[in-house]
């Protein structure tokens, strides 16, 4: 099984900012997500996902209220880290197509081939005021663009083929044009001409992850690598329903190190919030091993509190999972994609 | 007491001041090309760290130049994760104004002000072109007269956005359960290019407002760095045009109720140090010739000329023919706006020296700013700030990423011995290293 976890201010308990343990300015320095993202790389935990929306977080005085935004705060705990993948929620809706996939490049870059993104539309009136450029549109609209976000940006990363740079002192030439590329996409509401100004991100394709918590979302996360169910009652329909429409970008049945890859659709991940400091993890190992015996390639914990919650996921609940024979050793390296299973593109 | 002066290090980039070619550089995209620079200029106690844009890979007659280094990171990204190898090096980002959203650079630039703790800063450019717009939603919308109100319009509500919440809005009571105030970081506004409103979603950072750098230098830019920026990035480096351009500039100030120490001059230069003046001579002659091989000199003409210039001879005479005015031969880069009086100084040039082409490129482009041993480059620095010609200076290195190693090692000790350069970083932000006020 994939470990992912979910980096939300406090934790996802609208009142873990108030514990004692919570220095609640550490919220805005970074010092807390890049704390707990440490403790569950150590732990063996797969990636964490940022979240992140264009507009900001509800305007409620007894909740976090603040929000930093998720790419820089993922770009600044990425030196820092050495193995666990990082995607910052990032929204397509009124953000440029071209700056979001160089921004995902370079966090590739940055983090030596640990680059991802949560691709994520904004649906509503606020977050179209914020920026003031276009009406709001309903979510299957949105959803139907992001797709096509999805694929101009992989054509975007492959605008550069790999072997590009060619620094040969004998021509005088840094690169060789004929390995860059126009892109010239063309989709219903933007349009690109290319080549990206970033060069080829290490993993070929950073791994994108869609959250698919409506059906127009659960349609567009057949374009995904990495899909996160967050409703674990429909769970085993929709599992097999994504593994029939998925393209299954780059997957490689059986090369992930400890984990049995058994299809080719995008990786399937149940996300729940989990309070295992209250809880404990014997009922949740339980749970797990009922999700995989339905199919679920992993999950994806969404802690109550990062202080309190995510010390006991690394120091109880992976070790558990280990012993099961669930999730592989601690300390891989390499690419993120190779942690997944996923090929190189 | 004397004048304090302000460095700061620019990453090399894609211009052909950076030589890629010599066995002594490194990758254009790898992290730690970029943390050594940082950590270099943070060793020596410079201001900022400063990355370039680029929104389109240059053209040169519809094809991708390939000559000059080619692609870069993402500024904002990278910077954020220099945040965290670095300590007190402030981080510039040069990001287009007419490319982004205001809302979008409010929430960027503030998060990074606030991960790295007060150190951020932002490069404020505009361009109008449809050849970059190609690569985004709106295309080439704007008309090129307009690009200073929509970069104004835009720093104004990016500023607002910044100043949108009250310092007591921001409560941190864990007991009442009072993270802030409600209604704070409410905004609204309507202009000509921008009707927003919403709620930003950060309160303000350790900077307030991060550093606001222009680099433009039409009457209209300085008009806008003088009522808006911090730092202006000029193009200059020399004593004269300097002193000229400082002047110029500093006067602007009063009208807008500013003070003459509120906006830096830092002109962008290049330093080579050597062990005597002769060395350096010598060893900038060979840098200048590698920065400019025949082909390269063949390309920076017909930037200037305007015209496809690929039957001369590099290593022979000027282009008899006269420039053209607004071509569009080079795409992707700035351009000249009036290039028949430069070719005219080009062609005496020549001719008093019996230079070709390519030597006239090298000599009139490519002279290195500061020249000599460690101690006529301090002087020479130091001279040009006392003298207000410039309150410091953005390094341009022709190495990555060992290009100011010299610089650090050998001439910041002497700028230090004369007490005109910080030894440590009296305060931890970037408005603190540059005598701003928060």
């Amino acid at each position: 099984m994939i470990v992912g976890l979910e980096i939300d201010g406090a934790g996802a308990d609208p009142a873990a900012w108030r514990g004692a343990e919570v220095d609640p300015r550490a919220i805005l320095t970074g010092e807390l997500a890049l704390r707990a993202v440490q403790r569950a790389e150590a732990a063996g935990v797969d990636f964490v996902t940022l979240v992140d929306a264009l507009e900001a977080p509800d305007d409620v005085p007894d909740r976090v209220s603040v929000r930093l935004d998720a790419l820089g705060l993922a770009a600044r705990i990425a030196p820092l880290t050495e193995r666990i993948g990082l995607l910052p929620a990032i929204t397509v809706t009124h953000t440029e197509p071209f700056h979001v996939q160089a921004s995902v490049a370079t966090l590739d870059h940055i983090s030596g081939g640990r680059g991802g993104w949560v691709a994520e539309v904004s649906s509503s009136a606020a977050a179209a005021a914020v920026v003031g450029r276009r009406e709001p549109a309903p979510a299957a609209e949105t959803w139907r663009e992001a797709r096509y976000v999805l694929d101009a940006s992989r054509q975007l990363w492959d605008s550069w083929d790999d072997d590009a740079v060619i620094r040969d002192a004998s021509t005088g030439r840094y690169v060789d044009r004929e390995k860059l590329h126009y892109v010239d996409f063309e989709s219903p509401t933007f349009s690109v001409k290319g080549p990206s100004i970033v060069p080829r991100p290490p993993q070929g394709h950073p791994v994108t992850a869609i959250r698919a918590n409506t059906p127009d979302a659960l349609e567009a996360a057949a374009d995904a690598e990495v899909v996160l169910l967050p409703d674990p009652d429909l769970q085993a329909i929709t599992i097999t329903r994504l593994r029939a429409s998925g393209a299954g970008e780059g997957r490689a049945p059986g090369d992930c190190d400890g984990l049995a890859i058994r299809h080719s659709g995008p990786l399937v991940l149940v996300s729940v919030e989990v309070r295992p400091h209250v809880d404990g993890v014997d009922g949740l190992v339980g749970l797990i091993e009922g999700w995989a015996a339905a199919g679920a390639d992993g999950v994806h914990l969404r802690p109550g509190s990062l202080e309190l919650d995510v010390p006991v996921i690394a120091d109880q609940l992976l070790p558990l999972l280990r012993e099961r024979g669930l999730v592989g050793p601690a300390e891989r390296g390499g690419s993120l994609r190779g942690r997944l299973g996923l090929v190189r593109p | 007491m004397s004048k304090q002066i302000h460095l700061a290090a620019h990453f090399p980039g894609v211009n052909n001041t950076t030589v890629w070619a010599d066995p002594q550089a490194g990758s254009q995209i790898a992290f730690e090309s970029f943390r050594q620079l940082a950590e270099t200029a943070e060793r020596g106690t410079f201001d900022f760290f400063f990355l370039a844009e680029g929104l389109r890979l240059r053209e040169v007659k519809g094809k991708i130049h390939d000559l000059d280094v080619v692609g870069r990171p993402e500024s904002l990204t990278l910077l954020s994760a220099l945040a965290a190898v670095t300590t007190h090096l402030g981080l510039a980002a040069t990001v287009n104004s007419t490319f982004n959203e205001p809302y979008e650079l409010a929430k960027r630039l503030s998060t990074l002000d606030h991960v790295s703790g007060g150190r951020a800063a932002w490069n404020v450019v505009t361009s109008w072109d449809a050849f970059t717009g190609e690569n985004f939603r709106r295309g080439g919308y704007l008309d090129k007269a307009d690009r200073y109100v929509r970069a104004q319009e835009s720093l104004r509500i990016v500023r607002k956005l910044w100043d949108s919440w009250t310092a007591d809005q921001l409560v941190l009571d864990q007991a009442a359960g009072a993270f802030a105030r409600e209604g704070a970081g409410a905004f609204a506004d309507e202009g000509a290019h921008f009707t927003i409103r919403g709620r930003f979603g950060l309160p303000p950072s350790p900077q307030g407002r991060p550093v606001i750098i222009q680099a433009g230098d039409s009457d209209q830019g300085r008009e806008f760095a003088a009522s808006d920026a911090d730092v202006i990035f000029s193009r200059h480096g020399t004593f004269e045009g300097g002193k000229a351009f400082y002047k110029d500039v500093k006067s602007r100030l009063p009208k807008y109720g500013r003070t003459e120490d509120s906006l830096k001059i830092m002109p962008a230069v290049t330093v080579v140090v050597a062990d005597t003046d002769d060395e350096a001579i010598d060893k900038a002659a060979y840098i200048r010739d590698q920065q400019v091989s025949g082909p390269t000199a063949l390309v920076l003409a017909e930037l200037l000329w305007g015209r496809d210039l690929s039957a001369y001879d590099p290593d022979g005479p000027l282009p008899a023919e006269d420039p053209v005015v607004g071509s569009s031969v080079t795409q992707g880069r700035v351009g000249y706006n009036d290039p028949v009086p430069i070719v005219a100084e080009w062609r005496a040039q020549a001719e008093a020296h019996g230079w070709s082409l390519r030597q006239t490129v090298i000599n009139q482009q490519n002279r290195q700013t500061f020249i000599g041993s460690p101690t006529t480059v301090a002087e020479a620095v130091n001279h040009h700030v006392q003298e207000d010609a410039a309150d410091g200076f953005v390094l341009v290195p022709h190495l990555t990423p060992s290009g100011l190693d010299e610089f650090v090692d050998r001439v910041v000790p002497l700028l230090r011995e004369r007490g005109v350069f910080r030894s440590e970083y009296a305060g931890t932000t970037l408005r603190s290293h540059l005598g701003l006020q928060a």
